[in-house]
């Protein structure tokens, strides 16, 4: 395969992934709503594309698969099949499998072949089911029809309608390689269709660029193949080009109430047509507008009235289509990290330039120093949210789990989200998505009951799992609520002494308690599923969030459910930081985790070198000599400072010379020269340019602890 | 008899430890910068000088001198750091080597340099990369990527890291 080909099938691949989460998505709201037929449409252009694109590129097993599926829901978009449970759970397989192809490693392989055999099979079935049902009409499967027809008129074939197409290639049409005839010819295919070329845009032949599309088209057509058959055509140009489809005229079946709309809609229209367009509907236009002024049943005046609100209906929603069309550009990932690299630098940079400015006493350069300022803030604030992507995609790939996992564990379960609309960066999010599967799995394993053991309880039969994201200051809280048994505090007190994690006289609060199941190796499950209670998971759960600078809050009540939060920073470019200073070396401390800042003072504590503990109103807090821990010399001051912090709710105190003050740390990585370093997380560059190394305190304060025990 | 590696003129920028000049490939060198602050990182052996600030990045600085077994680099007006390019663990990273002072750049003909001698030098073997001749002096050609190699640097932290780790 030469090098453009694997550029066009990376693409493709992105393009279908992407296309994969929109028809999962689509499937299970499906599910929820199996009347909306246009879900159905959805799902079917999602698998259109992956056909069309896939033999475009040579993924003809992903081609060949696709068009089985879209087969059937060409059956279910003309609503000969119902939608049925099969069918989505079908679907959703089918949709597992097309990934699965996507990410084989050549085109040509095929991974399990046996299940690839038993999907078309149930394709087939359902497909053949329905023609078995359709050989004996039976009447519901009439009133299927009517009810849809209800739901949405365009989109059925009820008879022939005639519909207004216009549309405007774009100008560089045919560099991608597509002549609009052959277009217009596919849309002779589907009816009987008149063309008229607007050649309006055409300039003098000297001016013309041959490479260039000058022609729009207005064309009218007659199907009874339904809009979607007409929007398959547009499929490949739909993004660049302009199509805009309407129904002139449906006189088959459609209800009287849409004649009025009708009307309305080509009201609107004349006040924009142009002639030539007037011409080729006007027969129609005149007839039912005529009609329904003749009978009385509308006045012009309400007409009028109909048509200002319509325009501004139409306006809006042009004004929508623009903006959604301008709102997303594809740029890589790298360029993005690259761009917030510039901005921490240029932090830095400003941040020299200010120090500099306030020493030269110089007011010019003070108010260009201040202007930079203001500018590189907007400046970092407005990159720090091009990385921000709203979680919701995350939570709807949920869906999907929370639905299988209830049906292999005979529960039945329902999610809410909530707050899908808040802001993550981007990488925070891809770290986010393993533990919180595993924290939505312990809930369906352990935390809802079955629905027999719900229902004497005077639930529901439904569980009900809540998944929540808001803003709290710079930081994102996300809650993960069940209304499941909730956790055992005896069970896990028992457990953790079992363990050995606590002694067993050990007088600790609920909310410690509760901090035990993230020890590793722990789990109160009676019993091992294949979903969860290996006891592994939940420590790795710890771990990661910790690497995100995030914390875990457990909040649990008997039989009434649990609730975790997980407290997250809103990115990891940038943190609050603390400055401290030891024997003239510079240190930062996030801090999210400072709670303080005490003074040491020696003369008082009498210089009890061997005691490692400060009485803070009336706790007393361990602290670790930072001093001491990195092998510093030099002279101790007589007045050192603890900076105490919170790390894990148990309290822990570093002692350090002098602190600074707050920072605006740009998070730089420490080379891999020093991986083995783990007390220290990073590095940032201070307003003078020299280094200050960003501490790690849930490493430390873990160092600090062993040597304590020990 | 010369040094099969090597096959082609190649430039070398040489320098100086103590009274021995040493010399590395110009390819592997990006800049020399000044004697800056160096900030140094705990838990690491002590010719691992610290992090310096290289417009934005934060790159660690080796001392050679110490590498080498002499003594710690005092700072004087020639004291310098070689910003080189090395391959570490398959990617390749930029560390700073402090040096005493920095020479000038010169020609070496494939003939001109000599395999390392077995004996005779306090330095290891596989740090030379070969022996050039110039003015009947003899330079160490170093092999950066050798010098700087993983292994150098992390058994040296793996002493002292090796405490913490356990306890984690």
């Amino acid at each position: 395969m030469n090098h453009m080909a694997d550029v066009q099938s990376e693409v493709y691949k992105e393009e279908a992934r992407e296309l994969l989460v929109v028809l999962e998505d689509s499937l299970l709201q499906l599910e929820r709503s199996p009347d909306d037929i246009e879900l159905v449409g959805q799902i079917f252009r999602a698998l259109h594309t992956i056909k069309g694109s896939g033999s475009m590129f040579g993924f003809d097993r992903i081609a060949a698969f696709t068009h089985e599926v879209e087969t059937t829901f060409d059956l279910v978009r003309n609503s000969e099949i119902p939608v049925s449970k099969e069918l989505i759970d079908h679907t959703l397989q089918a949709k597992d499998y097309i990934k699965l192809l996507l990410e084989a490693p050549s085109p040509d392989e095929a991974p399990c072949e046996q299940d690839l055999k038993t999907l078309i099979g149930s394709f087939n079935k359902l497909v053949s089911d329905h023609k078995e049902a359709k050989t004996q009409p039976p009447p519901n499967t009439s009133t299927t029809i009517t009810s849809a027809q209800g739901a949405s008129s365009s989109n059925t074939p009820a008879g022939l309608v005639t519909y207004r197409i216009r549309f405007c290639p774009a100008s560089d049409i045919f560099l991608t390689g597509t002549n609009p005839l052959f277009l217009l010819d596919e849309l002779q295919i589907l009816g009987e269709c008149k063309a008229v070329a607007q050649t309006n845009a055409l300039s003098s032949l000297e001016e013309i660029n041959p490479e260039l599309c000058y022609v729009a088209w207005d064309i009218v057509l007659t199907t009874d193949k339904g809009i979607d058959a007409i929007r398959d055509v547009f499929i490949f140009v739909e993004d660049t080009s302009a199509i805009h489809i309407e129904t002139v005229d449906n006189p088959g079946g459609a209800a009287v109430e849409e004649g009025y709309k009708k009307v309305g809609e080509i009201l609107v229209e004349r006040g924009d047509v142009k002639a030539e367009e007037l011409k080729e509907a006007l027969g129609e236009q005149k007839r039912i507008g005529d009609i329904l002024i003749d009978k009385g049943i509308v006045t012009g005046d309400r007409i009028a009235s109909a048509l200002a609100e319509q325009e501004q209906v139409k306006e809006a929603r042009e004004k929508k289509a623009k903006e959604e069309a301008a709102s997303s550009i594809r740029v890589a990932a790298a360029k993005l990290d690259k761009l917030v690299d510039l901005v921490g630098e240029l932090v830095t940079v400003q941040a020299h330039l200010a120090q500099k400015a306030n020493s030269q006493a110089d007011p010019e350069l003070v108010l260009i120093s201040e202007e930079v300022e203001r500018l590189t803030g907007e400046l970092r604030d407005n990159t720090m949210s091009i990385r921000m992507v709203p979680i919701g995609s995350t939570f709807g790939r949920f869906s999907r789990l929370v639905r299988d996992l209830s049906k292999e564990l005979g529960k039945e379960i329902e999610m809410t989200t909530e707050g899908a609309e808040t802001e993550l960066d981007k990488t925070v999010i891809e770290r986010l998505n393993d533990p919180l599967v595993h924290l939505i799995r312990n809930s369906i394993d352990h935390g809802i009951e079955p629905p027999g053991a719900r229902e004497p309880l005077g639930k529901t039969r439904k569980g009900l799992i809540q998944l929540t994201a808001r803003h709290a200051g710079a930081q994102v809280h996300i809650e993960i609520t069940d209304d499941g048994a909730g956790l055992d505090s005896a069970r896990i007190r028992e457990k953790a002494i079992e363990k050995g994690l606590i002694p067993p006289d050990a007088e600790i609060t609920e909310k410690e308690l509760f901090g035990l199941i993230f020890a590793p190796g722990f789990s109160t499950a009676e019993k091992v599923s294949n979903v969860s209670g290996r006891g592994v998971g939940m420590d790795v759960v710890k771990r990661t969030i910790d690497a995100l600078r995030g914390h875990i809050e457990v909040e649990s009540e008997q039989g009434m459910g649990t609730t975790i939060t997980l407290k997250l920073p809103l990115t990891l470019a940038i943190i609050e930081g603390l400055l401290v200073e030891v024997n003239k070396d510079y240190y930062v401390l996030p801090l999210s985790s400072v709670e303080e800042c005490i003074e040491l003072d020696h003369s008082k504590n009498a210089r009890r070198q061997d005691s490692r503990f400060v009485n803070l109103r009336g706790h007393l807090v361990p602290y670790i000599r930072l001093r001491e821990q990195f092998g510093v010399r030099g002279d101790i001051p007589d007045v050192e400072q603890i900076v105490v912090t919170g790390s894990e709710g148990n309290k822990i105190g570093f002692v350090v010379d002098q602190v600074i003050g707050e920072h605006q740390t740009v998070i730089k990585t420490l080379s891999r020269v020093y991986k083995d370093v783990d007390s220290v997380s990073g590095a940032t560059i201070l307003g003078d340019g020299t280094v200050a190394l960003i501490l790690d305190i849930s490493k430390l304060s873990q160092v600090g602890r062993c040597e304590g025990n020990a | 008899m010369s040094v099969t590696s090597i096959t082609n003129t190649r430039q070398y920028l040489t320098f100086q430890l103590g009274n021995e000049i040493f010399a590395i490939d110009v390819s592997n060198v990006r800049e020399i910068l000044e004697f800056t602050t160096v900030t140094k990182v705990p838990q690491t052996p002590e010719f691992m000088r610290g992090v310096i600030n290289l417009r934005g990045s934060v790159v660690p600085v080796l001392d050679m001198r110490l590498k080498f077994g002499m003594t710690i680099t005092e700072r004087t007006v020639n004291t310098c750091i070689i910003v080189v390019e090395v391959s570490f663990e398959g990617d390749t990273t930029v560390i700073g080597a402090l040096v005493d002072s920095v020479q000038e750049v010169f020609e070496l003909e494939p003939e001109q340099i000599e395999p390392a001698p077995r004996i005779g030098t306090q330095l290891r073997t596989e740090f030379i990369k070969g022996m050039g001749k110039r003015d009947d002096q003899f330079i160490i050609i170093l092999d950066v990527d050798k010098v700087f190699s993983s292994e150098e640097l992390s058994i040296a932290q793996g002493i002292k890291g090796e405490p913490e780790r356990m306890a984690v």
